[in-house]
């Protein structure tokens, strides 16, 4: 089951929004794919991006992915706990093995993105 | 991946979820469970591969192990049957074609084992070389499947096994490096005491029709010892942690295995020659231009193969093979580096971040084989 509490992308991310800020992280599917996360690489708190910017790096044993943001926005903070327990992606994507925060610039660019029935079918 | 070709087990493995991968022209399991578990399996209990990709020649007759030995690094000479040998076989530039086994099976029979990824290479090379009489080869690539048995428990594993029964006295004699032949339901096995882990193990060859019932065989009988079956990707952490030279990695073309600090395995004054005999004693003399080191990346992301070393602003080398290495707990690289800034303060370039690089002696994992003859060279060559 895909939760319905929150939107996802092509390049399977997700962002839950509060207010005008949004949790972003990668979904079970993502962290399945990758296999066992060694280090993630986070963008610095501060920094603003566009919707679809590279803004960081999830590492395997095997590969390396890059992290999109789903949204455009500022980074108001990011999981510390990932430098030290990167496995935590692995073992709770959706929830605990969050990435960064942002503050939405744009909140309608949600619109454009996928629910949670759209990215099931994406999975097929 | 139907032009992939098949392991007598890949419908196995595929049936057990594994991540299936193209690999040397096969389809080869990558993962299964997961790398990090797959690999401590080997590393504490017993882990079972699937390494039928491997190419085997059999070599016959009374001008085979002069023939052989001027084609590779290392020495037959002291060889005798039961022995196995590691080398390398260079071209005319002293420069590495593939690293391989060679197994002594009788008086004039011999076993030449390959990277599958140098197969079609090293069969080319091996017939082109061939004398008009007085040897034989046999590429028996196609016909023969190969079981790796690896980690502390190996030993009780390969025991239990129907046709090992009765032969306690045989798999305790093998010392690293040797190997006994018995007949098996589908002809010829050969048990092998060697590995590609760093741990104590066994390598089975064994005919095709013998490969799925020996599998599910060790499987089915090491449910107490914790078997399980690990894919590719935990190979590869597993000998990068050993220091063991990877062909395409460590190994290649466009260096000699002196520099890839595998010295052990060239005897430059062995009697007969060898192809790139001159050449590697020239570079020798001339002092060697480059040397395989080991780094201990400090912090952010892993300094994977290609990654650039610098010393100061100056590009000295390059990363042949990193990873996060799963017993050890750190970011590690394999990497060939001039001579001269061997020992130089040493930086890292990984996608525009500079990671500082720590020399570290090799090999990273201490040797837990005894008489490992490469994890001893790797210690005496640093």
């Amino acid at each position: 089951m895909i939760p319905d509490d929150r939107k996802y992308t092509q390049e399977h991310e997700w962002v839950q929004v509060e207010g005008d800020i949004g949790m972003v992280g990668v979904t079970d599917h993502a962290a399945g794919e990758l296999g066992d996360i060694v280090y993630v690489d986070l963008p610095d708190v501060g920094s603003e991006y566009s919707a679809g910017d590279a803004v960081g790096s999830i590492e395997s044993v095997k590969a390396v992915a890059d992290l999109y943001i789903p949204v455009s926005g500022e980074i108001v903070e990011i999981n510390e706990t990932l430098d030290g327990d990167p496995g935590m992606v692995n073992n709770s994507p959706m929830d605990d093995g969050w990435m960064f925060k942002i503050k939405l610039a744009d909140p309608s660019e949600l619109d454009s993105l996928l629910d949670a029935g759209a990215y099931e079918d994406l999975l097929g | 991946m139907s032009d992939l070709m098949q392991t007598p087990l890949s419908r196995w493995h595929r049936d057990r979820g594994a991540r299936m991968v193209p690999f040397a022209g096969f389809e080869m399991p990558v993962q299964y469970e997961g790398v990090l578990a797959e690999h401590t399996t080997v590393r504490e209990r017993v882990g079972l591969f699937d390494i039928t990709h491997m190419g085997e020649v059999y070599v016959d007759g009374p001008g085979a192990r002069d023939w052989i030995s001027g084609l590779i690094t290392n020495s037959l000479l002291k060889s005798e049957p039961g022995k196995v040998l590691y080398t390398t076989m260079c071209n005319e530039q002293g420069r590495c074609l593939d690293d391989m086994l060679i197994y002594h099976l009788a008086d004039e029979r011999w076993l030449v084992v390959m990277n599958a990824s140098n197969h079609d290479k090293i069969v080319a090379w091996m017939r082109a070389h061939l004398p008009a009489d007085g040897v034989a080869m046999d590429d028996a690539s196609d016909r023969t499947g190969l079981i790796a048995v690896q980690g502390p428990a190996s030993k009780d594993l390969v025991q239990r096994l129907d046709q090992l029964a009765g032969r306690a006295a045989g798999i305790d004699a093998l010392d690293f490096y040797t190997h006994f032949l018995l007949d098996g339901p589908g002809g010829e096995w050969i048990v092998s005491r060697t590995g590609y882990t760093g741990e104590h193990g066994y390598e089975l060859y064994l005919p095709n029709a013998d490969m799925l019932p020996v599998w599910e065989e060790l499987l089915g009988k090491g449910d107490d010892l914790g078997v399980a079956p690990i894919g590719l990707a935990a190979r590869d952490t597993l000998r990068f942690e050993a220091c063991y030279c990877l062909y395409g990695h460590e190994l290649s073309e466009d260096w000699t295995p002196l520099e890839a600090g595998i010295g052990w395995a060239v005897k430059l004054k062995k009697k007969g020659g060898f192809v790139g005999r001159d050449a590697l004693v020239a570079l020798k003399e001339s002092g060697l231009p480059r040397k395989l080191i080991g780094l201990e990346v400090q912090g952010g992301p892993i300094a994977r193969e290609g990654a650039v070393v610098l010393a100061g602003d100056r590009e000295v080398g390059f990363v042949t093979s990193g990873t996060f290495t799963p017993t050890l707990q750190k970011k590690l690289a394999l990497a060939l580096v001039e001579t001269e800034s061997a020992t130089a303060d040493l930086t890292v370039e990984v996608r525009g971040k500079r990671l500082d690089g720590v020399v570290v002696p090799l090999p990273f994992l201490d040797a837990r084989v005894k008489g490992d003859p490469r994890a001893e060279r790797s210690q005496s060559n640093n």
